[in-house]
């Protein structure tokens, strides 16, 4: 449901500041979110100043760069560094991205680094992903077949068949988009989410798959599905450059093919 | 304590098996209203212009008082289903979001008879 207003415990405050180190001559100033449950304080946004000609290229250098060298306690998820593990999504000057494939150039001025939006924070950047990945196992993303696989080769698809999964298997499940969907925010309990749909439709549009229907009859729900009302901002914030919004509005059509065709 | 899983969670009641008609006939209705619209402008520019009797007359005619009448029905039922949305997209509480949608059909619905009635009224009274 919409909240107007932050709960009293949930009311970020003034951190700390770390200056950048003496003889420093091209610096970046980083404010990050901070939050720790144990402390039983709220969270806070800590400053640091990074000499950049110290650190790599990109945000997720950065934050590894005050983890390593400035604040051991600062806490978040990363892996692959190559946008491929989708660990490091996080809101980055209001959009949500991927912090090992962002240039930190790629930011005028300072660079504001939270947690991705309207989730459960765990701690500092990391967002609690339960919900997400159990809805993501909700939609069954495995084949589904009655015909049994051939004894001896793979199950085939001609050149064409595979190319409708471009622009679908690529999804990393970073959650960017769906933690960017306002319609995300204020029903997640019941919608799936641009990502999980986009992610349905990836196994809609299987050719080796042949349970279309009973997947079409879980999506179709004015909460699972029809919350979606194409407000694109998943669209925009893919740090793989898919197009979420475009899936879901192909998942509707053949709900409409089904019924009215 | 909830010993639930995630999953159940998810999972939820499961899916309603509706929801695409009603999106479907957002669709439908908001494209049926772009041309109904221009004749609306044209029946409004008229009230400004003409005595009380003549744009009687003028509404009285077959072709206005079914574009009339479908202008009514067609926007009423547009109003109430998008108003149907954003309760559910805003309100979570069950009781309220089932009460409000409910409420809003039947507003929705007395205004749609309420204008049948009045165009039966204006054919009659001109005729």
């Amino acid at each position: 449901m919409v909240e107007f207003t932050l709960p009293k415990n949930s009311v970020i405050q003034k951190g700390k500041h770390f200056p950048a180190e003496a003889g420093a001559t091209r610096t970046k100033q980083v404010e990050v979110y901070r939050w720790n449950p144990d402390s039983g304080k709220n969270p806070r946004i800590d400053i640091y100043h990074i000499d950049l000609d110290q650190c790599g290229p990109m945000v997720l250098d950065l934050i590894v760069k005050i983890k390593d060298e400035i604040d051991s306690s600062l806490t978040f998820r990363r892996s692959c560094r190559e946008g491929v593990c989708g660990s490091c999504a996080m809101n980055v000057n209001g959009k949500n991205t991927l912090a090992c494939i962002k240039g930190i150039d790629e930011y005028k001025g300072t660079i504001k680094i939270f947690p991705l939006p309207h989730m459960d924070v765990i701690k500092d950047l990391v967002a609690d992903m339960t919900h997400f990945y159990a809805q993501y196992a909700s939609i069954q993303p495995w084949i589904e077949s009655q015909t049994p696989a051939p004894a001896d080769t793979e199950r085939l698809q001609s050149p064409e068949e595979r190319k409708q999964l471009d622009g679908l298997y690529e999804c990393v499940l970073c959650a960017c988009c769906s933690t960017s969907c306002p319609s995300y925010w204020w029903n997640s309990d019941r919608y799936l989410g641009p990502a999980v749909l986009l992610q349905a439709y990836r196994w809609l549009n299987d050719s080796r798959d042949e349970h279309t229907g009973e997947r079409l009859d879980e999506l179709e729900d004015p909460f699972k599905l029809f919350r979606c009302h194409t407000i694109m901002n998943c669209t925009d914030t893919c740090p793989k450059g898919l197009n979420p919004a475009k899936a879901i509005a192909e998942i509707k059509k053949m709900l409409l093919v089904r019924q009215e065709g | 304590m909830k010993y639930q899983t995630p999953l159940a969670k998810a999972r939820g009641l499961g899916s309603a098996k509706t929801g695409t008609h009603h999106w479907w006939m957002q669709r439908v209705t908001a494209v049926a209203l772009i041309p109904l619209s221009f004749w609306l402008i044209l029946f409004i520019q008229q009230l400004f212009n003409v005595s009380y009797t003549e744009i009687k007359q003028w509404l009285s005619s077959p072709f206005n008082l079914t574009l009339l009448l479908s202008w009514s029905f067609v926007s009423f039922y547009h109003a109430a289903i998008g108003l149907q949305v954003v309760i559910e997209d805003y309100l979570s509480p069950e009781w309220l979001k089932i009460t409000l949608v409910w409420l809003v059909k039947l507003a929705f619905f007395g205004g749609a008879i309420t204008a049948l009635v009045f165009a039966i009224r204006i054919a009659v009274l001109a005729g």
